[in-house]
């Protein structure tokens, strides 16, 4: 296995496993504080692709990437929207109303996609980066890890901000009220629907973000079905974190690590078919719920629309 | 929180109220509409949203009957109608259980590179019903084994069945595109596929039609699905532990053995339509193929109310929907994902309809209880539990 | 009527021809109350009443069809339970809304003025105040969850009123509470007097509303059927107190239910008629728990080392308050609960690995008390829920083929014997009344071949009537040769129907006590710790 340690290899699985993580982070966080209030969202999925469409389409029209970011960011509100009047508003299954959103975001993503670019889609420029003076300069580690388009930073940042959130704030007290007994948090005067309209709208924001980061920066352009599940791999980050942001941020990590490390061994001698590498993050996340998941806690009002005066 | 009530008709109900049931044919008249609705809305939604894109929805709906239904198009509708029927049943027997089975992809994919792989060899050898036999046993053991994990995990340890039935399905296609990649590659040609199987040994047709007996077996299924659902004791026990898991405990149920069968029930039977659609129409299996059936057919299932004979006439109409869509997407010069939003909007219309109504009427839902509180118990293993 | 001699000063709140109505049912109709600053007002009635209602219309949980609410005076509209705290209006409701999860500061924190970051130092400094001015002691850093119920209600009390106190609403403030609670509960009640906040207390016990209210209003099927204003409370006697306000509750039906437990204000009157005539000491041992113990879960503790034993032809009550482990207690005697250690012995065979139906088959029955969440399946039939222990069973089910005709006939004969009122047998059993459900629970335990049966709060929620019929069926299956064990948080009920009351204390059995003149006070001390005179189980 000597093939490993090449610095090659190693550059190109750091630098890989960062751009794959950081979609991953961004929605797994949003995530996380949806699923604090006791929102699921299945249509995660969907909100990440709106997100890269548009996030996309953006960069392109606007030559600009972070105003790629932020159409990125309208993507997701536009399903979180939908989420939020649908589920949150009036109580109908999330479950159900995720699979939509889903298959929407699919359908519609793709269909925009020909509509506007008949077939074929252009390619966005390399991303801007910002190095970091000093530490950019340490082998193999410094190129890869401290040379990041500023988003990269920011969303570290984000882990820390989103903590001190949860802990330290009315609102994130708020949230998780709304998660463990939403009757608690009527009685106590506040909108139990107001609270979790605003994490929905966050969750929303967020994974389009990532959704955008992926077309703009990991991929470079739009493909139908380009997340390919890793919305999905976001609400598992987000449920075996415990909601803890720094878990979030580290999980992704180790998934982004599966997911790039296909392409980083074709530049080893090591000959294993992309299909089974392929497989590796949703076999660890198996071997993950198998292991830790009695560990786990989820809110107990996750799933359940709140009604006043019922249950 | 033992004796807390569930809506004010409840707390009126509570208070002594008797209620006044509609009669059975307004109930029966007002459920059709909520059915009916949602599909008429999310078409009429499908075509303002192509004129918006500057396509012509008149057009692409008429060419949906003209490649669906007329002249001979009904006979691939008719192809499609088997695999997705199947698939109906499987996800409707679950359902009924109050278990999500999202996984259905995999099962299906995994099926069908099995028959796909297998076949070839053992149809020119074996007499035909007996390779028959073989084939959909294969194909429906191994949906079922794909539903093993996610069950056993949710019956013991009360683990979230929708992550682990996700994480299934993707590991089963991209299972199944190594077996087609590798042991199954037909070393004849370059392009990654399995061995094609003799047009002559597969699946005969109906009379004179290109339809094959595949549609008859489903409808066959359909009908011993049915009886098993609503006339036998197998069939209570899954729609009392889709209606309130505690009850379920409560009055003596094996909620383990439930959830274990009514899950292998569900991977056999996509299994089988694996098995029917590669015996009937594909022939072979190529690599990084997924036809996604369960995704469309979940919306229909729950427009039926989870009722296994409701559920034909609804697969039937998806089923013009899509041969039809297809060619007509093409002829509008759109991509065929786009059945995929008009499938998106019948669910998003038949959660607001059914919003509406619930005002009115109790317990119409489209949803057994089960269902919706299926993620209510958190991923920890439940101490008590037996 | 209202008294016509206090002095002149501005209520502290009124409510004023409050009607609301639900589908089928009037809850309240045109309710008018006067609560005055610094008084304890009692509202009474029995369960369906219409008192819950009126709670929830001044709390902002509903709002009223018609009628309005005066504050000092002053008309105001209460839209929302935002709207009752900003106006003072503080509510305890009966099942608790505390999060368990949290701990006593953050709860009290919650929803406070939209402010961006958490005030523990104020929130720490205020509570020390509230609670000296109470007179009880909290910690702030503890967990509301693994806080004993007397002090979760102290502290319930404190969130109701940290917003304002210029109205307290305690609804069935004691059900969950010690004799010592009560005792508790009281003391802080004299010192909110003392600062002015006006008491709204609502129960359906007689002999409670007599002690602790200043003055009483009595609901009837949603009307406001009398009151009894402070001179009449301090001037009559307990006799014509107690006629008058039956009298008020019962109107014509008072003469037949003179005798019901929850009406009398003295608990000896009740032992007299209670159905300790024949000693059971003979009868074979049915059930027995030798040592058992089972796991809690969430809230819920768990039991430990219990034993007791339950003859032919007894019953058995269990008496304790809320939370103390009953609901472990009859699951793991059902089946439904894993017993991890000690045994459960059906006629003398233990039983702990025999699942559920294995135990139903031996004879064994359990009655739950949660009729909807866990009793019936409401969008079954009547008749099916009447079979739903039976599934699979021949000659209702053949070879897995289901016999409607069968059941049908005998769900039939079932609804009449029990008295079951129902639309059809198709109706769903999720629109019966709660009397109904209760009468179906029983017409499904007791049908066929009941040896041992646990009820578990077997008349919780409903109306006298059925209560009384309740109590009436349990004794005829005594005397039928089965064993009982009532499981229930009302000692007047328990002290009504059964032979000897053992008593659960944070999941340990405190003792066993044989039905007689002093069992009260003994089952009292055995709640609080103290053990007197225990009869060996």
């Amino acid at each position: 296995m000597n093939g490993l340690l090449t610095q090659s290899f190693l550059t190109a699985l750091i630098a890989g496993s960062i751009v794959a993580a950081v979609p991953l982070m961004f929605t797994a966080l949003g995530e996380s504080v949806s699923e604090r209030a006791g929102v699921l969202n299945i249509g995660l999925e969907g909100m990440m692709l709106l997100g890269a469409f548009l996030g996309f389409l953006g960069a392109y029209e606007l030559h600009s990437m972070w105003l790629g970011f932020l159409a990125g960011i309208a993507g997701g509100l536009i399903g979180a929207v939908v989420m939020a009047v649908l589920s949150v508003g009036m109580g109908l299954d999330q479950i159900v109303v995720g699979i939509a959103i889903t298959l929407a975001g699919e359908g519609i993503t793709s269909v925009l996609l020909q509509a506007k670019f008949k077939g074929t889609s252009p390619g966005l420029g390399n991303p801007a980066t910002v190095a970091i003076p000093g530490l950019s300069r340490i082998p193999v580690l410094g190129h890869s890890v401290f040379d990041q388009p500023l988003l990269v930073y920011l969303g570290v940042g984000l882990i820390g901000l989103m903590a001190w959130v949860f802990r330290s704030t009315t609102w994130g007290l708020n949230l998780r009220a709304a998660g463990e007994k939403p009757e608690a948090l009527d009685a106590a005067g506040v909108s139990v629907l107001a609270v979790r309209t605003y994490a929905v709208l966050t969750t929303g924001a967020l994974a389009g973000l990532g959704g955008a980061y992926l077309a703009i920066v990991g991929a470079g352009t739009f493909t139908p079905f380009m997340t390919q599940g890793q919305g999905f791999i976001a609400i598992v980050i987000a449920m075996l974190a415990r909601g803890k942001p720094l878990w979030v941020g580290v999980s992704s990590l180790v998934f982004g690590i599966c997911l790039s490390i296909a392409t980083a061994l074709q530049l080893t001698n090591i000959n294993i078919s992309t299909d089974v590498i392929n497989l590796l993050p949703f076999v660890a996340i198996m071997v993950a719920l198998v292991l830790f998941a009695r560990g786990n806690y989820l809110p107990p009002a996750l799933c359940q629309p709140y009604v006043r005066g019922g249950k | 929180m033992a004796l807390e009530t569930e809506t004010t008709a409840d707390a009126a109900l509570a208070a002594g109220a008797p209620t006044a049931e509609p009669s059975r044919l307004v109930r029966w008249w007002r459920t059709a509409m909520r059915s009916l609705a949602p599909v008429i809305l999310a078409l009429i939604a499908g075509g303002l949203l192509m004129l918006a894109l500057g396509r012509n929805p008149v057009s692409f709906y008429v060419n949906v009957w003209q490649y669906g239904v007329a002249s001979g198009g009904w006979q691939n509708s008719a192809v499609l109608m088997a695999p997705l029927l199947l698939i109906a049943l499987g996800l409707i027997i679950v359902f009924r259980a109050g278990i999500w089975n999202l996984g259905y992809d995999g099962q299906y994919l995994m099926g069908a590179a099995l028959v796909a792989g297998l076949g070839p060899s053992i149809l020119p050898s074996w007499p035909a019903p007996l390779a028959y036999v073989v084939l959909f046993l294969v194909a429906g053991g191994t949906g079922a084994l794909w539903t093993l994990l996610p069950a056993v995990l949710k019956a013991w340890y009360d683990i979230n069945e929708i992550i682990t039935t996700l994480m299934m399905s993707f590991i089963g296609i991209g299972v199944a595109n190594i077996l087609v990649k590798g042991p199954f590659q037909d070393p004849t040609v370059n392009i990654p596929q399995t061995r094609t199987i003799p047009f002559d040994k597969m699946l005969p047709d109906l009379g004179s039609t290109r339809v094959h007996i595949g549609v008859i077996i489903a409808l066959g299924a359909v009908i011993v699905v049915h009886y098993a659902l609503t006339r036998t004791s197998f069939g209570l026990r899954l729609q009392v532990l889709g209606a309130n898991p505690r009850t379920a405990r409560h009055v003596g149920i094996n909620l383990r053995r439930v959830i274990v069968t009514s899950f292998l029930w569900s991977g056999f039977l996509v299994g089988i339509a694996a098995a029917v659609d590669i015996l009937g129409l594909w022939a072979y299996v190529r690599a990084n193929w997924n036809p996604a059936y369960g995704d469309a057919v979940i919306p229909f299932v729950f427009l039926a109310r989870l009722n296994a004979l409701v559920v034909v006439p609804f697969i039937a109409f998806y089923a013009v929907l899509s041969t039809g869509g297809d060619l007509a997407a093409q002829q509008v010069n759109l991509p065929t994902d786009f059945l995929l939003v008009l499938v998106a909007l019948i669910l998003l219309f038949m959660t607001v309809i059914e919003y509406l109504g619930r005002r009115r009427d109790m317990g119409q839902s489209y949803l057994s209880p089960g269902l919706k509180e299926a993620l209510r118990h958190p991923l920890v293993r439940r101490r008590s539990a037996q | 009527m209202a008294g016509t001699q206090s002095p002149v000063r501005v209520p502290a709140i009124e409510l004023v021809n409050i009607t609301k109505r639900f589908p089928g049912v009037l809850a309240n109709d045109r309710v008018s109350v006067t609560v005055q600053h610094g008084e304890v007002h009692c509202l009474l009635g029995e369960n369906g009443a219409g008192k819950s209602t009126l709670i929830s219309i001044l709390s902002g949980m509903l709002r009223p069809d018609s009628g309005s609410i005066r504050l000092d005076g002053a008309e105001v509209g209460i839209r929302s339970p935002r709207d009752a705290l900003r106006l003072g209006i503080g509510t305890v409701y009966q099942h608790s809304t505390l999060i368990p999860a949290l701990t006593v500061l953050e709860n009290l924190m919650l929803g406070a003025r939209s402010r961006l970051m958490l005030d523990r130092d104020g929130a720490r400094k205020r509570l020390a105040e509230m609670a000296a001015q109470l007179g009880i002691e909290v910690d702030p850093e503890a967990r509301t969850g693994d806080l004993a119920l007397g002090r979760q209600q102290q502290v319930e009390i404190i969130s109701a009123l940290w917003r304002g106190s210029r109205v307290l609403i305690l609804d069935e403030p004691t059900s969950m509470l010690t004799l010592q609670g009560v005792e508790e509960l009281q003391k802080v009640l004299r010192r909110l007097k003392e600062r002015g906040t006006a008491i709204v207390f609502i129960t359906h016990k007689l002999h409670e509303a007599l002690a602790v209210g200043d003055r009483v209003s009595i609901l009837r099927r949603g009307r406001l059927a009398g009151a009894l204003s402070s001179q009449q409370l301090a001037s009559s006697s307990m006799e014509d107190l107690r006629a008058e306000i039956i009298r008020l509750m019962f109107g014509e039906e008072s003469a037949e239910i003179a005798g019901a437990a929850e009406l009398n204000t003295d608990l000896t009157d009740v032992e007299e008629e209670s159905g300790s005539s024949t000693p059971v000491a003979e009868g074979d041992v049915f059930l027995e728990l030798k040592s058992a113990s089972a796991r809690g879960e969430g809230t819920e503790p768990g039991i430990e080392e219990v034993s007791f034993q339950v003859r032919e032809g007894e019953i058995l009550g269990v008496a304790g308050m809320d939370g103390n482990g009953q609901r472990s207690l009859a699951e793991a005697i059902a089946g439904q609960r894993r017993i991890t250690s000690g045994t459960v012995e059906l006629f003398g065979v233990p039983v702990n690995r025999l699942s559920v139906s294995a135990r139903q088959r031996l004879g064994l029955r359990y009655m739950t008390d949660d009729r909807l969440g866990e009793g019936i399946v409401r969008n079954l039939g009547v008749s099916l829920n009447i079979f739903l222990k039976r599934i699979g069973e021949p000659p209702f089910w053949r070879w897995g083929r289901v016999d409607r005709r069968r059941i049908n006939a005998e769900a039939s004969s079932l609804v009449k014997a029990f008295d079951i009122r129902t639309s059809g047998l198709e109706a769903r059993a999720g629109t019966l009344s709660g009397g109904n459900m209760q009468k179906l629970l029983l017409a499904r335990e007791l049908s066929f071949n009941p040896k041992v049966v646990v009820f578990h709060k077997p008349t919780y929620g409903l109306d006298l009537k059925t209560t009384e019929h309740v109590r009436e069926v349990i004794r005829d299956l005594v005397r039928d040769g089965a064993a009982v064990v009532v499981i229930s948080t009302d000692l007047d009920e328990l002290l009504e129907l059964c032979h000897r009351v053992a008593v659960l204390s944070r999941g340990r059995l405190a003792g066993v006590v044989g039905n007689g003149p002093d069992a009260v006070d003994q089952v009292g001390s055995l709640m609080i710790g103290m053990s007197k005179g225990q009869e060996a189980a």
